[in-house]
């Protein structure tokens, strides 16, 4: 058995005739914008949709229908806080139905056994529970709301209880680095079989908090060590994912299989995304599913035409042997710290750009955070 | 010798799913993150663990279906379920 990767497109003659994009293997669904939780490194954009604005339930139906039509295998049932619309049930039974793999992400607060039960019956296949730290103080400095770590604790337990598989999924930054061994330890104890461990990517939100939340170097490199030894010591028990901060890699870091490539997100008000975060590229205008099918925006929407493939490349990617393997990098990122989103990404040390960011790390590592500048998601008053 | 008991019932999890790719075609096992490709053998295999079959009647079942002997088949079926098992994609 083979796992599915992203086929390498084969350079040479051959690649004149235009081939067409294989289907996408993921959709996000973004099904709200509204939260309990306001995490620093949010990464929902920084005008959230209001709840008026957002899909309704017919609408959502279509777009699973459409999506598992089109190829998809994976759905992300995600948010904000999927669970704060009263239909997650229905849209979860009806992925199921139409043979989606739903993967429901969430931050367990307020979530109840009745929703869990019957979350179960509608045949969800897994949770992905968000820490935001190993213990209540940090989880509320981060989240933005208090006793947070032990209602996680509670619903970790009862969702295990059930027979879900569960993966924890923990960004990592300043004020939580020195917790990795402590949220390895939680993870085994609560019975996951998953721990992600993600380092903070800095758009949106967390672009905006980059200063409070850039750990040092020294502090990256000792969780690196710990991630390691900790796999070794709960092989078969526990799955460990780590991704480590680009500001200090040489090589960015391959984004979903490239552009339009494997996944697409769709917002809570229906706007279709080749990245969840693409709406930080200004000049990008995107397709809706209220009028437009999923199939024509993945085949040929512009916005997922933008940066597909490699012919959007500029220097120093477009001579570049690595452009099959990272495909630049992240546009996003590309875009905020560089001003376009067509050069490569700035992790890359081939990038003019690359020692302006890892300076920067350093900078912001070393200064001391001043916690009155930190920006907590918000809705608009008006929303 | 064989590693797992006659007796052991394999069984695919929640969250593990074997289905049909209808858009790129064959058979997919499916998990969190993460789709595997089945082959035919690998297929047939799994369809037949339905969480009641134990390995015994798996192996004799496709024995029947494929006329071979079990014991050239045994082998096979449990490498597959011993990697799926260390992937946590199968339970015995
Ligand atoms: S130059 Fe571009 S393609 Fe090459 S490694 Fe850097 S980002 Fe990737
Ligand atoms: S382009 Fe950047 S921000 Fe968007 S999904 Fe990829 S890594 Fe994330």
């Amino acid at each position: 058995m083979n796992e599915i990767v992203t086929p390498t497109p084969s350079a040479g003659p051959a690649a004149a005739t235009p081939i067409a994009t294989p289907p996408p293997l993921g959709l996000l669904a973004e099904l709200t914008h509204r939260c309990p939780l306001r995490c620093l490194y949010c990464s929902n954009p920084l005008e959230l949709d209001a709840r008026s604005a957002e899909l309704d339930t017919d609408t959502w139906k279509r777009v699973f229908s459409e999506a598992a039509a089109l190829g998809v295998i994976h759905v992300h049932l995600s948010g904000g806080e999927p669970t704060a619309r009263k239909d997650i049930v229905e849209l979860t039974r009806h992925c199921a139905e139409v043979g989606l793999y739903t993967n429901l992400i969430t931050s367990g607060i307020g979530v109840s056994d009745a929703t869990l039960d019957a979350l179960y019956k509608a045949g969800l296949d897994h949770v992905q529970l968000s820490l935001q730290g190993a213990d209540e103080g940090t989880t509320e400095a981060v989240g933005g709301y208090r006793g947070g770590f032990e209602r996680k604790a509670a619903f970790a337990r009862k969702v295990v209880e059930r027979g879900f598989p569960l993966t924890l999924n923990a960004v990592i930054h300043r004020f939580n680095i020195h917790q990795v061994p402590a949220l390895i330890e939680a993870a085994v104890a609560w019975g996951a079989k998953r721990l992600e461990i993600a380092h903070t990517q800095y758009y949106g939100w967390a672009l905006k908090n980059r200063g409070q939340l850039m750990p040092a170097r020294a502090d990256v490199d000792r969780t690196i060590v710990e991630v390691e030894a900790a796999r070794e010591r709960h092989r078969g028990v526990l799955t460990i994912d780590a991704v480590f901060p680009d500001y200090y890699a040489r090589f960015p870091k391959l984004c979903n299989g490239g552009w339009g490539a494997r996944v697409m997100s769709v917002t809570p008000a229906g706007l279709v995304l080749p990245c969840h975060a693409a709406q930080t590229i200004p000049h990008l205008r995107f397709a809706s599913v209220r009028d437009t099918a999923l199939a024509d925006i993945w085949a040929s929407d512009p916005a997922f035409e933008a940066y597909r493939g490699t012919a959007w490349m500029k220097e120093p990617c477009r001579s570049c042997e690595r452009k099959h393997v990272d495909y630049g990098g992240c546009r996003c990122q590309a875009l905020a710290l560089t001003g376009d989103a067509a050069n490569a990404d700035p992790a890359c040390v081939k990038s003019e750009f690359h020692t302006m960011l890892s300076d920067l790390a350093v900078i912001e590592a070393e200064a001391t955070p001043d916690r009155a500048e930190a920006s907590y998601r918000m809705f608009r008053k008006d929303s | 010798m064989s590693a797992l008991a006659d007796d052991c019932v394999p069984t695919l999890p929640r969250g593990v799913r074997l289905r049909e790719d209808h858009a790129r075609g064959g058979t997919i096992l499916v998990a969190p993150e993460r789709i595997f490709t089945c082959d035919e053998i690998a297929t047939e295999i799994l369809k037949r663990c339905d969480g009641a079959a134990t390995l015994a009647a798996i192996v004799a079942d496709l024995s029947a279906t494929f006329t071979v002997g079990s014991d050239q088949i045994r082998p096979d079926v449990e490498e597959l379920l011993i990697n799926l098992r260390d992937k946590q994609m199968v339970t015995l």
